[in-house]
Protein backbone atom coordinates (compact mmCIF):
# COMPACT_ATOMS: atom_id res chain seq x y z
CA UNK A 1 0.00 0.00 0.00
CA UNK A 2 1.16 3.49 -0.74
CA UNK A 3 0.24 6.90 0.56
CA UNK A 4 0.39 9.96 -1.68
CA UNK A 5 1.74 12.98 0.22
CA UNK A 6 2.07 15.28 -2.79
CA UNK A 7 1.80 18.97 -2.00
CA UNK A 8 4.21 20.36 -4.57
CA UNK A 9 7.20 20.39 -2.17
CA UNK A 10 10.54 18.78 -2.86
CA UNK A 11 11.87 15.94 -0.75
CA UNK A 12 14.38 16.86 1.91
CA UNK A 13 16.86 14.23 0.75
CA UNK A 14 18.50 14.04 -2.64
CA UNK A 15 17.87 10.95 -4.75
CA UNK A 16 21.54 10.08 -4.67
CA UNK A 17 21.69 10.19 -0.88
CA UNK A 18 18.84 7.74 -0.55
CA UNK A 19 20.28 5.55 -3.29
CA UNK A 20 23.65 5.38 -1.52
CA UNK A 21 22.03 4.57 1.82
CA UNK A 22 19.85 1.85 0.33
CA UNK A 23 22.69 0.20 -1.57
CA UNK A 24 24.72 0.19 1.63
CA UNK A 25 21.90 -1.41 3.56
CA UNK A 26 21.41 -4.16 0.98
CA UNK A 27 25.14 -4.88 0.95
CA UNK A 28 25.15 -5.20 4.73
CA UNK A 29 22.15 -7.50 4.74
CA UNK A 30 22.92 -9.70 1.74
CA UNK A 31 26.47 -10.90 1.03
CA UNK A 32 25.50 -11.85 -2.52
CA UNK A 33 24.82 -8.23 -3.53
CA UNK A 34 27.57 -6.72 -5.68
CA UNK A 35 27.47 -3.05 -6.64
CA UNK A 36 29.40 -1.95 -9.73
CA UNK A 37 30.01 1.58 -10.98
CA UNK A 38 31.84 3.18 -13.90
CA UNK A 39 33.51 6.20 -12.27
CA UNK A 40 30.32 7.87 -11.15
CA UNK A 41 30.21 6.90 -7.49
CA UNK A 42 30.79 10.49 -6.45
CA UNK A 43 27.81 11.50 -8.54
CA UNK A 44 25.42 8.93 -7.10
CA UNK A 45 26.17 8.88 -3.40
CA UNK A 46 28.06 5.58 -3.25
CA UNK A 47 31.61 6.87 -2.96
CA UNK A 48 33.61 5.33 -0.16
CA UNK A 49 31.58 2.09 -0.18
CA UNK A 50 34.37 0.35 -2.08
CA UNK A 51 36.63 0.90 0.90
CA UNK A 52 34.14 -0.42 3.46
CA UNK A 53 32.98 -3.36 1.36
CA UNK A 54 35.81 -4.31 -1.01
CA UNK A 55 34.24 -7.71 -1.67
CA UNK A 56 30.89 -6.29 -2.69
CA UNK A 57 31.59 -2.93 -4.28
CA UNK A 58 33.57 -2.74 -7.50
CA UNK A 59 34.67 0.56 -8.99
CA UNK A 60 35.17 -0.68 -12.54
CA UNK A 61 36.45 2.54 -14.10
CA UNK A 62 35.18 4.22 -17.24
CA UNK A 63 34.16 1.09 -19.13
CA UNK A 64 30.42 0.63 -19.24
CA UNK A 65 30.46 -2.22 -21.77
CA UNK A 66 32.92 -4.18 -19.69
CA UNK A 67 30.83 -3.48 -16.59
CA UNK A 68 27.70 -4.91 -18.22
CA UNK A 69 29.58 -8.05 -19.22
CA UNK A 70 31.10 -8.36 -15.75
CA UNK A 71 27.62 -8.09 -14.26
CA UNK A 72 26.39 -10.90 -16.47
CA UNK A 73 29.29 -13.06 -15.33
CA UNK A 74 28.77 -12.22 -11.67
CA UNK A 75 25.13 -13.24 -11.97
CA UNK A 76 26.14 -16.51 -13.62
CA UNK A 77 28.08 -17.49 -10.50
CA UNK A 78 25.27 -16.57 -8.12
CA UNK A 79 25.89 -12.92 -7.28
CA UNK A 80 23.19 -10.25 -7.35
CA UNK A 81 24.74 -7.41 -9.32
CA UNK A 82 23.54 -3.82 -9.39
CA UNK A 83 25.39 -1.71 -11.96
CA UNK A 84 25.17 2.05 -12.22
CA UNK A 85 26.09 4.69 -14.75
CA UNK A 86 24.31 7.71 -16.20
CA UNK A 87 21.13 6.66 -18.04
CA UNK A 88 22.65 7.95 -21.29
CA UNK A 89 25.52 5.48 -21.07
CA UNK A 90 23.45 2.69 -19.47
CA UNK A 91 21.42 2.64 -22.64
CA UNK A 92 23.77 3.55 -25.41
CA UNK A 93 27.25 2.60 -24.33
CA UNK A 94 26.66 -1.03 -23.40
CA UNK A 95 23.46 -2.02 -25.16
CA UNK A 96 24.72 -5.13 -26.88
CA UNK A 97 26.40 -6.37 -23.70
CA UNK A 98 23.19 -5.79 -21.73
CA UNK A 99 21.13 -7.44 -24.46
CA UNK A 100 23.30 -10.53 -24.96
CA UNK A 101 25.36 -11.11 -21.82
CA UNK A 102 22.59 -10.19 -19.41
CA UNK A 103 19.14 -10.57 -20.96
CA UNK A 104 19.58 -13.21 -23.67
CA UNK A 105 21.89 -15.27 -21.46
CA UNK A 106 19.19 -15.11 -18.75
CA UNK A 107 21.35 -13.55 -16.12
CA UNK A 108 19.82 -11.51 -13.32
CA UNK A 109 21.13 -7.97 -13.31
CA UNK A 110 19.76 -4.65 -12.16
CA UNK A 111 20.92 -1.70 -14.24
CA UNK A 112 20.55 1.75 -12.66
CA UNK A 113 20.56 4.71 -15.05
CA UNK A 114 20.77 8.10 -13.34
CA UNK A 115 19.97 11.61 -14.58
CA UNK A 116 17.00 10.72 -16.78
CA UNK A 117 15.89 13.11 -19.51
CA UNK A 118 16.04 16.81 -18.78
CA UNK A 119 17.29 16.24 -15.24
CA UNK A 120 20.78 15.81 -16.69
CA UNK A 121 20.60 19.60 -17.16
CA UNK A 122 24.07 21.08 -17.61
CA UNK A 123 25.64 17.91 -18.92
CA UNK A 124 23.89 18.61 -22.20
CA UNK A 125 23.12 16.66 -25.36
CA UNK A 126 25.69 13.88 -25.01
CA UNK A 127 24.44 13.05 -21.53
CA UNK A 128 20.69 13.66 -21.95
CA UNK A 129 18.88 10.33 -22.21
CA UNK A 130 15.57 10.58 -24.01
CA UNK A 131 15.92 7.09 -25.49
CA UNK A 132 16.78 4.75 -22.61
CA UNK A 133 13.18 3.69 -21.93
CA UNK A 134 12.74 2.76 -25.57
CA UNK A 135 16.03 0.86 -25.69
CA UNK A 136 15.36 -1.15 -22.55
CA UNK A 137 11.72 -1.82 -23.49
CA UNK A 138 12.97 -3.39 -26.70
CA UNK A 139 14.92 -6.07 -24.86
CA UNK A 140 12.72 -9.18 -24.56
CA UNK A 141 11.42 -10.02 -21.07
CA UNK A 142 13.01 -6.93 -19.52
CA UNK A 143 11.55 -4.96 -16.64
CA UNK A 144 11.68 -1.17 -16.99
CA UNK A 145 11.04 1.00 -13.94
CA UNK A 146 11.34 4.70 -13.27
CA UNK A 147 11.59 5.65 -9.60
CA UNK A 148 9.13 8.47 -8.96
CA UNK A 149 10.78 9.74 -5.80
CA UNK A 150 13.20 8.64 -3.09
CA UNK A 151 10.60 6.89 -0.99
CA UNK A 152 10.03 4.61 -3.96
CA UNK A 153 13.77 4.19 -4.58
CA UNK A 154 14.30 3.02 -1.01
CA UNK A 155 11.31 0.70 -1.05
CA UNK A 156 11.77 -0.85 -4.48
CA UNK A 157 15.52 -1.50 -4.65
CA UNK A 158 15.31 -4.43 -2.18
CA UNK A 159 12.37 -5.85 -4.15
CA UNK A 160 14.28 -5.57 -7.40
CA UNK A 161 17.24 -7.31 -5.78
CA UNK A 162 15.25 -10.55 -5.92
CA UNK A 163 13.77 -10.00 -9.37
CA UNK A 164 14.90 -12.45 -12.06
CA UNK A 165 16.18 -11.30 -15.44
CA UNK A 166 17.13 -7.81 -16.52
CA UNK A 167 15.68 -4.89 -14.60
CA UNK A 168 16.39 -1.34 -15.69
CA UNK A 169 15.71 1.53 -13.28
CA UNK A 170 15.74 5.23 -14.07
CA UNK A 171 16.78 7.30 -11.10
CA UNK A 172 17.06 11.03 -10.48
CA UNK A 173 20.01 12.00 -8.29
CA UNK A 174 18.51 15.35 -7.35
CA UNK A 175 15.68 16.17 -4.95
CA UNK A 176 12.43 15.06 -6.56
CA UNK A 177 9.05 16.49 -5.70
CA UNK A 178 7.77 14.24 -2.91
CA UNK A 179 4.94 11.96 -3.98
CA UNK A 180 4.97 9.06 -1.51
CA UNK A 181 5.18 8.62 2.24
CA UNK A 182 8.28 6.81 3.45
CA UNK A 183 6.33 3.73 4.55
CA UNK A 184 4.77 3.21 1.12
CA UNK A 185 5.05 -0.22 -0.43
CA UNK A 186 5.25 -0.80 -4.18
CA UNK A 187 4.88 -3.77 -6.44
CA UNK A 188 6.55 -3.87 -9.85
CA UNK A 189 3.89 -4.03 -12.54
CA UNK A 190 1.16 -2.50 -10.39
CA UNK A 191 0.49 1.15 -11.25
CA UNK A 192 -0.57 3.62 -8.56
CA UNK A 193 -3.74 5.69 -8.87
CA UNK A 194 -2.70 9.01 -7.36
CA UNK A 195 -5.86 10.85 -8.24
CA UNK A 196 -9.18 9.64 -9.54
CA UNK A 197 -11.13 11.39 -12.29
CA UNK A 198 -13.84 10.82 -14.85
CA UNK A 199 -13.19 13.11 -17.84
CA UNK A 200 -9.65 12.10 -18.72
CA UNK A 201 -6.67 10.13 -17.43
CA UNK A 202 -2.96 10.93 -17.42
CA UNK A 203 -0.56 7.99 -17.32
CA UNK A 204 2.73 9.48 -16.16
CA UNK A 205 6.14 8.37 -14.99
CA UNK A 206 9.16 9.90 -13.27
CA UNK A 207 9.57 13.66 -13.45
CA UNK A 208 6.21 14.00 -15.19
CA UNK A 209 4.19 12.56 -12.29
CA UNK A 210 4.34 15.77 -10.25
CA UNK A 211 3.86 17.89 -13.37
CA UNK A 212 0.75 15.86 -14.20
CA UNK A 213 -0.62 16.29 -10.68
CA UNK A 214 -0.13 20.05 -11.08
CA UNK A 215 -1.93 19.91 -14.41
CA UNK A 216 -4.81 17.96 -12.87
CA UNK A 217 -5.22 20.65 -10.20
CA UNK A 218 -5.43 23.33 -12.87
CA UNK A 219 -7.94 21.28 -14.86
CA UNK A 220 -10.03 20.68 -11.74
CA UNK A 221 -10.42 24.45 -11.37
CA UNK A 222 -11.75 24.53 -14.91
CA UNK A 223 -14.21 21.79 -14.09
CA UNK A 224 -12.35 18.97 -15.83
CA UNK A 225 -11.98 15.90 -13.65
CA UNK A 226 -8.66 14.21 -14.46
CA UNK A 227 -7.20 11.01 -13.06
CA UNK A 228 -3.44 10.67 -12.61
CA UNK A 229 -1.87 7.22 -12.57
CA UNK A 230 1.82 6.70 -11.77
CA UNK A 231 3.08 4.14 -14.28
CA UNK A 232 6.42 3.66 -12.54
CA UNK A 233 6.64 0.22 -14.12
CA UNK A 234 6.77 1.00 -17.81
CA UNK A 235 7.26 -2.66 -18.63
CA UNK A 236 5.47 -4.90 -17.93
CA UNK A 237 2.66 -2.41 -18.43
CA UNK A 238 -0.23 -2.51 -15.96
CA UNK A 239 -2.69 -3.18 -18.77
CA UNK A 240 -5.60 -3.74 -16.39
CA UNK A 241 -5.38 -0.17 -15.10
CA UNK A 242 -4.79 1.27 -18.55
CA UNK A 243 -7.92 -0.47 -19.79
CA UNK A 244 -9.98 0.44 -16.74
CA UNK A 245 -9.22 4.15 -17.00
CA UNK A 246 -9.46 4.26 -20.79
CA UNK A 247 -12.96 2.80 -20.47
CA UNK A 248 -13.91 5.06 -17.63
CA UNK A 249 -12.68 8.33 -19.15
CA UNK A 250 -12.38 7.71 -22.89
CA UNK A 251 -9.59 10.31 -23.07
CA UNK A 252 -5.99 9.30 -22.45
CA UNK A 253 -2.80 11.33 -22.04
CA UNK A 254 0.65 9.95 -21.38
CA UNK A 255 3.49 12.02 -19.92
CA UNK A 256 7.16 11.09 -19.79
CA UNK A 257 10.56 12.74 -19.50
CA UNK A 258 11.90 11.23 -22.71
CA UNK A 259 11.31 10.69 -26.39
CA UNK A 260 7.75 9.75 -27.33
CA UNK A 261 9.32 7.26 -29.76
CA UNK A 262 9.19 3.91 -28.03
CA UNK A 263 8.44 5.25 -24.56
CA UNK A 264 5.58 4.98 -22.07
CA UNK A 265 3.20 6.70 -24.46
CA UNK A 266 4.04 4.26 -27.20
CA UNK A 267 3.41 1.36 -24.83
CA UNK A 268 0.02 2.69 -23.72
CA UNK A 269 -1.08 3.66 -27.24
CA UNK A 270 0.07 0.34 -28.65
CA UNK A 271 -1.85 -1.62 -26.06
CA UNK A 272 -5.04 0.45 -26.37
CA UNK A 273 -5.12 0.45 -30.15
CA UNK A 274 -5.20 -3.35 -30.06
CA UNK A 275 -7.75 -3.70 -27.25
CA UNK A 276 -9.91 -0.60 -26.98
CA UNK A 277 -9.05 2.11 -29.51
CA UNK A 278 -9.02 5.39 -27.57
CA UNK A 279 -7.44 8.77 -28.37
CA UNK A 280 -4.00 8.91 -26.75
CA UNK A 281 -2.09 12.20 -26.65
CA UNK A 282 1.56 11.76 -25.77
CA UNK A 283 3.40 14.42 -23.81
CA UNK A 284 7.13 13.88 -24.18
CA UNK A 285 10.13 14.92 -26.22
CA UNK A 286 9.18 15.00 -29.89
CA UNK A 287 12.14 13.21 -31.45
CA UNK A 288 14.77 15.76 -30.45
CA UNK A 289 18.29 15.66 -29.01
CA UNK A 290 19.13 17.13 -25.62
CA UNK A 291 21.01 20.35 -24.83
CA UNK A 292 22.35 22.18 -21.79
CA UNK A 293 20.04 24.20 -19.56
CA UNK A 294 18.15 24.24 -16.31
CA UNK A 295 15.43 21.56 -16.04
CA UNK A 296 12.81 24.35 -15.93
CA UNK A 297 14.15 25.87 -19.14
CA UNK A 298 14.39 22.49 -20.83
CA UNK A 299 10.85 21.55 -19.77
CA UNK A 300 9.70 24.63 -21.69
CA UNK A 301 11.83 23.82 -24.73
CA UNK A 302 10.66 20.21 -24.99
CA UNK A 303 7.02 20.66 -24.00
CA UNK A 304 7.14 18.98 -20.60
CA UNK A 305 5.42 21.63 -18.47
CA UNK A 306 2.11 21.30 -16.61
CA UNK A 307 0.66 23.65 -19.24
CA UNK A 308 1.64 21.16 -21.95
CA UNK A 309 -0.12 18.42 -20.02
CA UNK A 310 -3.22 20.58 -19.61
CA UNK A 311 -3.31 21.23 -23.35
CA UNK A 312 -2.90 17.53 -24.08
CA UNK A 313 -5.77 16.61 -21.77
CA UNK A 314 -8.05 19.12 -23.51
CA UNK A 315 -7.03 17.76 -26.87
CA UNK A 316 -7.72 14.17 -25.84
CA UNK A 317 -11.16 15.15 -24.54
CA UNK A 318 -11.91 16.96 -27.80
CA UNK A 319 -11.13 13.74 -29.68
CA UNK A 320 -13.62 11.66 -27.67
CA UNK A 321 -16.40 10.26 -29.75
CA UNK B 1 59.05 37.52 -18.42
CA UNK B 2 56.94 34.69 -19.75
CA UNK B 3 57.59 33.30 -23.22
CA UNK B 4 54.81 34.08 -25.70
CA UNK B 5 53.47 30.52 -25.42
CA UNK B 6 53.48 30.59 -21.62
CA UNK B 7 51.71 33.92 -21.73
CA UNK B 8 49.13 32.45 -24.08
CA UNK B 9 48.64 29.51 -21.70
CA UNK B 10 48.14 31.90 -18.81
CA UNK B 11 45.58 33.84 -20.81
CA UNK B 12 43.73 30.60 -21.58
CA UNK B 13 43.64 29.89 -17.83
CA UNK B 14 42.38 33.39 -17.07
CA UNK B 15 39.60 33.12 -19.64
CA UNK B 16 38.58 29.68 -18.36
CA UNK B 17 38.21 31.12 -14.91
CA UNK B 18 36.01 33.85 -16.37
CA UNK B 19 33.78 31.13 -17.82
CA UNK B 20 33.52 29.19 -14.56
CA UNK B 21 32.99 32.39 -12.64
CA UNK B 22 30.09 33.42 -14.86
CA UNK B 23 28.45 29.99 -14.55
CA UNK B 24 29.40 29.31 -10.94
CA UNK B 25 30.62 25.75 -11.49
CA UNK B 26 32.20 23.46 -14.03
CA UNK B 27 34.74 20.80 -14.96
CA UNK B 28 37.66 22.81 -13.66
CA UNK B 29 40.38 20.23 -13.00
CA UNK B 30 40.51 18.51 -16.38
CA UNK B 31 40.17 21.78 -18.28
CA UNK B 32 43.17 23.34 -16.58
CA UNK B 33 45.36 20.28 -17.16
CA UNK B 34 45.08 20.39 -20.97
CA UNK B 35 45.76 24.13 -21.14
CA UNK B 36 49.49 23.98 -21.89
CA UNK B 37 48.87 21.48 -24.67
CA UNK B 38 46.21 23.76 -26.18
CA UNK B 39 48.61 26.71 -25.95
CA UNK B 40 51.16 24.80 -28.03
CA UNK B 41 48.58 23.63 -30.58
CA UNK B 42 46.87 26.99 -31.07
CA UNK B 43 50.08 28.93 -30.46
CA UNK B 44 51.56 27.93 -33.79
CA UNK B 45 51.42 24.18 -34.35
CA UNK B 46 48.00 23.93 -35.94
CA UNK B 47 47.32 25.17 -39.47
CA UNK B 48 44.12 27.10 -38.95
CA UNK B 49 42.29 30.22 -40.02
CA UNK B 50 40.03 31.58 -37.27
CA UNK B 51 38.19 33.67 -39.86
CA UNK B 52 37.37 30.52 -41.77
CA UNK B 53 36.70 27.83 -39.14
CA UNK B 54 35.54 25.34 -41.76
CA UNK B 55 38.55 25.78 -44.06
CA UNK B 56 38.98 22.43 -45.77
CA UNK B 57 42.76 22.33 -45.52
CA UNK B 58 42.97 23.10 -41.81
CA UNK B 59 44.39 20.81 -39.17
CA UNK B 60 41.82 19.28 -36.82
CA UNK B 61 41.67 18.83 -33.08
CA UNK B 62 39.42 16.43 -31.21
CA UNK B 63 39.20 16.99 -27.47
CA UNK B 64 37.92 13.54 -26.67
CA UNK B 65 37.65 14.31 -22.97
CA UNK B 66 34.83 16.59 -24.02
CA UNK B 67 34.16 17.91 -20.52
CA UNK B 68 37.32 20.01 -20.95
CA UNK B 69 35.48 22.18 -23.47
CA UNK B 70 35.89 25.33 -21.34
CA UNK B 71 39.67 25.25 -21.91
CA UNK B 72 39.20 24.83 -25.66
CA UNK B 73 36.60 27.62 -25.78
CA UNK B 74 39.02 29.99 -24.06
CA UNK B 75 41.76 29.17 -26.58
CA UNK B 76 39.37 29.61 -29.52
CA UNK B 77 38.06 32.95 -28.26
CA UNK B 78 41.61 34.23 -27.72
CA UNK B 79 42.41 33.21 -31.30
CA UNK B 80 39.45 35.22 -32.53
CA UNK B 81 36.97 32.51 -33.47
CA UNK B 82 34.32 34.35 -31.47
CA UNK B 83 34.25 37.28 -29.01
CA UNK B 84 35.68 36.85 -25.52
CA UNK B 85 32.33 38.05 -24.20
CA UNK B 86 30.72 34.84 -25.46
CA UNK B 87 32.75 32.90 -22.88
CA UNK B 88 30.44 34.23 -20.18
CA UNK B 89 27.58 32.21 -21.66
CA UNK B 90 29.18 28.86 -20.76
CA UNK B 91 26.36 26.45 -19.99
CA UNK B 92 23.66 29.10 -19.94
CA UNK B 93 20.27 28.31 -21.44
CA UNK B 94 20.55 28.44 -25.23
CA UNK B 95 24.36 28.82 -25.22
CA UNK B 96 26.82 28.06 -28.03
CA UNK B 97 29.28 26.86 -25.38
CA UNK B 98 27.87 23.70 -23.75
CA UNK B 99 29.73 21.79 -21.07
CA UNK B 100 30.84 19.21 -23.63
CA UNK B 101 32.32 20.08 -27.05
CA UNK B 102 29.79 20.35 -29.86
CA UNK B 103 30.90 20.85 -33.47
CA UNK B 104 27.48 22.15 -34.48
CA UNK B 105 27.37 24.91 -31.91
CA UNK B 106 30.85 26.38 -31.54
CA UNK B 107 32.99 27.84 -34.33
CA UNK B 108 36.38 26.11 -34.31
CA UNK B 109 35.25 22.94 -32.56
CA UNK B 110 36.01 20.11 -34.98
CA UNK B 111 34.20 17.24 -33.30
CA UNK B 112 31.36 16.59 -30.88
CA UNK B 113 32.54 14.75 -27.77
CA UNK B 114 31.40 13.99 -24.23
CA UNK B 115 30.80 10.27 -24.30
CA UNK B 116 34.32 9.26 -23.32
CA UNK B 117 36.26 7.10 -25.74
CA UNK B 118 34.37 8.13 -28.84
CA UNK B 119 36.61 11.04 -29.77
CA UNK B 120 39.47 8.58 -30.14
CA UNK B 121 37.71 6.89 -33.04
CA UNK B 122 36.33 10.02 -34.68
CA UNK B 123 39.78 11.63 -34.65
CA UNK B 124 41.24 8.48 -36.13
CA UNK B 125 38.50 8.46 -38.76
CA UNK B 126 39.31 12.06 -39.68
CA UNK B 127 43.00 11.20 -40.03
CA UNK B 128 42.11 8.21 -42.19
CA UNK B 129 39.75 10.26 -44.36
CA UNK B 130 42.26 13.05 -44.89
CA UNK B 131 44.93 10.51 -45.77
CA UNK B 132 42.62 8.73 -48.21
CA UNK B 133 41.89 12.09 -49.88
CA UNK B 134 45.59 12.81 -50.22
CA UNK B 135 45.40 15.90 -47.98
CA UNK B 136 48.35 16.97 -45.87
CA UNK B 137 46.28 18.21 -42.92
CA UNK B 138 47.04 16.69 -39.55
CA UNK B 139 44.70 15.50 -36.84
CA UNK B 140 45.37 16.01 -33.14
CA UNK B 141 43.59 14.19 -30.34
CA UNK B 142 43.50 14.80 -26.60
CA UNK B 143 42.60 11.79 -24.43
CA UNK B 144 42.03 11.57 -20.68
CA UNK B 145 43.71 8.91 -18.58
CA UNK B 146 40.45 7.76 -17.07
CA UNK B 147 39.04 7.79 -20.56
CA UNK B 148 41.65 5.24 -21.62
CA UNK B 149 39.80 2.67 -19.52
CA UNK B 150 37.29 2.52 -22.37
CA UNK B 151 38.06 -0.39 -24.68
CA UNK B 152 37.28 1.81 -27.68
CA UNK B 153 40.56 3.68 -27.17
CA UNK B 154 42.53 0.49 -27.60
CA UNK B 155 40.52 -0.65 -30.60
CA UNK B 156 41.43 2.67 -32.19
CA UNK B 157 45.08 2.21 -31.17
CA UNK B 158 45.26 -1.09 -33.04
CA UNK B 159 43.53 0.37 -36.07
CA UNK B 160 45.60 3.54 -36.36
CA UNK B 161 48.85 1.58 -36.40
CA UNK B 162 47.50 -0.94 -38.90
CA UNK B 163 46.52 1.90 -41.24
CA UNK B 164 49.82 3.73 -40.84
CA UNK B 165 48.29 7.06 -39.89
CA UNK B 166 51.39 9.24 -39.97
CA UNK B 167 49.18 12.35 -39.96
CA UNK B 168 47.80 11.59 -36.52
CA UNK B 169 49.15 12.79 -33.16
CA UNK B 170 47.41 11.94 -29.90
CA UNK B 171 48.11 13.40 -26.47
CA UNK B 172 47.36 11.68 -23.21
CA UNK B 173 46.54 14.15 -20.45
CA UNK B 174 48.12 11.93 -17.81
CA UNK B 175 46.95 13.82 -14.74
CA UNK B 176 46.53 10.58 -12.76
CA UNK B 177 43.03 11.48 -11.62
CA UNK B 178 39.53 10.76 -12.92
CA UNK B 179 36.08 11.57 -11.53
CA UNK B 180 36.01 9.30 -8.49
CA UNK B 181 39.68 9.57 -7.57
CA UNK B 182 43.08 8.27 -8.63
CA UNK B 183 43.50 6.19 -11.77
CA UNK B 184 45.89 3.85 -9.91
CA UNK B 185 43.21 2.99 -7.37
CA UNK B 186 40.45 2.45 -9.93
CA UNK B 187 41.87 0.78 -13.04
CA UNK B 188 45.50 1.56 -13.57
CA UNK B 189 47.13 2.54 -16.86
CA UNK B 190 50.57 1.84 -15.41
CA UNK B 191 52.99 2.82 -18.18
CA UNK B 192 50.83 4.11 -21.03
CA UNK B 193 53.91 4.98 -23.11
CA UNK B 194 55.00 1.34 -23.09
CA UNK B 195 51.49 0.24 -23.95
CA UNK B 196 51.24 2.48 -27.01
CA UNK B 197 54.78 1.54 -28.03
CA UNK B 198 53.78 -2.09 -28.02
CA UNK B 199 50.86 -1.13 -30.28
CA UNK B 200 53.50 0.16 -32.71
CA UNK B 201 52.92 3.87 -32.16
CA UNK B 202 55.66 6.51 -32.13
CA UNK B 203 55.72 7.56 -28.47
CA UNK B 204 57.16 10.41 -26.40
CA UNK B 205 56.59 11.09 -22.72
CA UNK B 206 57.25 14.56 -21.30
CA UNK B 207 56.15 16.84 -18.50
CA UNK B 208 52.99 18.51 -19.67
CA UNK B 209 53.20 21.85 -17.92
CA UNK B 210 55.46 23.67 -20.37
CA UNK B 211 53.92 24.74 -23.69
CA UNK B 212 57.33 25.48 -25.21
CA UNK B 213 58.52 21.96 -24.49
CA UNK B 214 55.26 20.52 -25.85
CA UNK B 215 55.66 22.65 -28.99
CA UNK B 216 59.18 21.36 -29.57
CA UNK B 217 58.15 17.78 -28.94
CA UNK B 218 55.33 18.02 -31.48
CA UNK B 219 57.69 19.36 -34.16
CA UNK B 220 60.16 16.60 -33.43
CA UNK B 221 57.39 14.01 -33.51
CA UNK B 222 56.11 15.23 -36.86
CA UNK B 223 59.60 14.81 -38.23
CA UNK B 224 60.18 11.34 -36.86
CA UNK B 225 56.85 9.53 -36.74
CA UNK B 226 56.96 8.70 -40.47
CA UNK B 227 53.99 6.47 -41.18
CA UNK B 228 53.19 5.75 -37.57
CA UNK B 229 50.50 7.34 -35.42
CA UNK B 230 52.09 9.21 -32.52
CA UNK B 231 51.27 9.39 -28.83
CA UNK B 232 52.70 12.14 -26.66
CA UNK B 233 52.11 11.27 -23.03
CA UNK B 234 51.90 14.50 -21.01
CA UNK B 235 52.58 14.14 -17.31
CA UNK B 236 50.22 16.75 -15.95
CA UNK B 237 48.45 17.65 -12.74
CA UNK B 238 44.66 17.83 -12.58
CA UNK B 239 43.95 21.50 -11.98
CA UNK B 240 47.43 22.25 -13.37
CA UNK B 241 48.67 25.83 -13.09
CA UNK B 242 46.32 26.85 -10.29
CA UNK B 243 47.58 25.83 -6.88
CA UNK B 244 44.23 26.00 -5.10
CA UNK B 245 42.64 23.66 -7.62
CA UNK B 246 45.62 21.27 -7.79
CA UNK B 247 45.40 20.91 -4.02
CA UNK B 248 41.70 20.08 -4.03
CA UNK B 249 41.56 16.27 -3.98
CA UNK B 250 38.29 15.80 -5.84
CA UNK B 251 38.58 18.60 -8.37
CA UNK B 252 36.75 17.11 -11.32
CA UNK B 253 33.66 19.27 -11.09
CA UNK B 254 33.74 22.24 -8.74
CA UNK B 255 31.68 25.13 -7.60
CA UNK B 256 33.40 28.39 -8.47
CA UNK B 257 32.54 31.38 -6.35
CA UNK B 258 33.22 34.85 -7.68
CA UNK B 259 35.69 35.38 -4.83
CA UNK B 260 37.73 32.26 -5.61
CA UNK B 261 37.68 32.96 -9.34
CA UNK B 262 38.83 36.54 -8.82
CA UNK B 263 41.57 35.44 -6.48
CA UNK B 264 42.84 32.95 -9.08
CA UNK B 265 42.58 35.45 -11.92
CA UNK B 266 44.56 37.99 -9.90
CA UNK B 267 47.21 35.37 -9.24
CA UNK B 268 47.45 34.51 -12.94
CA UNK B 269 47.70 38.16 -13.99
CA UNK B 270 50.54 38.59 -11.51
CA UNK B 271 52.36 35.64 -13.11
CA UNK B 272 52.08 37.36 -16.47
CA UNK B 273 53.47 40.59 -15.14
CA UNK B 274 56.34 38.60 -13.60
C1 LIG C 1 31.25 7.07 -21.66
C2 LIG C 1 31.28 7.99 -20.50
N1 LIG C 1 31.20 7.48 -19.25
C3 LIG C 1 31.18 8.31 -18.18
C4 LIG C 1 31.25 9.66 -18.34
C5 LIG C 1 31.17 10.60 -17.14
N2 LIG C 1 32.48 11.24 -16.91
C6 LIG C 1 32.74 12.47 -17.39
S1 LIG C 1 34.31 12.95 -17.12
C7 LIG C 1 34.66 11.51 -16.29
C8 LIG C 1 36.05 11.28 -15.76
C9 LIG C 1 37.07 11.46 -16.81
O1 LIG C 1 38.35 11.16 -16.36
P1 LIG C 1 39.60 11.53 -17.28
O2 LIG C 1 39.44 10.95 -18.63
O3 LIG C 1 40.82 11.13 -16.53
O4 LIG C 1 39.50 13.08 -17.44
P2 LIG C 1 40.17 14.21 -16.50
O5 LIG C 1 40.42 13.61 -15.19
O6 LIG C 1 41.41 14.58 -17.18
O7 LIG C 1 39.19 15.34 -16.47
C10 LIG C 1 33.54 10.69 -16.26
C11 LIG C 1 33.49 9.36 -15.64
C12 LIG C 1 31.32 10.15 -19.67
N3 LIG C 1 31.36 11.46 -19.93
N4 LIG C 1 31.36 9.30 -20.72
Amino acid sequence: MFKCIYNGEKETKAGKTVFGETIRKMIEEDPQVVYLDADLMNSIGTSGLEKSFPNQVIEVGIQEANMAGLSGGLSAVGKKPFMHTFASFAGRRCYDQVFISIAYAKNNVRVIGSDPGITSAYNGGTHMPFEDICLYRAIPHSTVIEFTDSAMTAALLPVIKERPGLTYCRLSRKNCIAIYSEDSVFEPGVANILRDGKDAVIFACGYMVSESLKAAETLEKEGISTAVVDMFTIKPLDTAKVLEFAEKTGAVVTAENGNVVGGLGAAVAGFLSETRPTPVIRVGVKDEFGQVGTPEYLAGVYGLTPADVVAAVKKSISLKK
Amino acid sequence: MLTPLKEFATDIRIQQMEEFKARGFGHVGGSLSITDCLAALYGGIMRIDPKNPNWEDRDRLVVSKGHSGPALYAALALKGYFPLETLKTLNQNGTTLPSHCDRNLTPGVDMTTGSLGQGASTACGMALGLKLSGKDSRVYLILGDGECQEGQVWEMALFAAQHKLGNFIAFLDYNKRQLDGYVTDICDLEDPAAKFESFNWYVKRIKGDDPDKIYETILETQKNQKDRPAMIVLDTVKGGGVKQIEDTTLNHHLNMTTELADEIIKQLIKQKEG
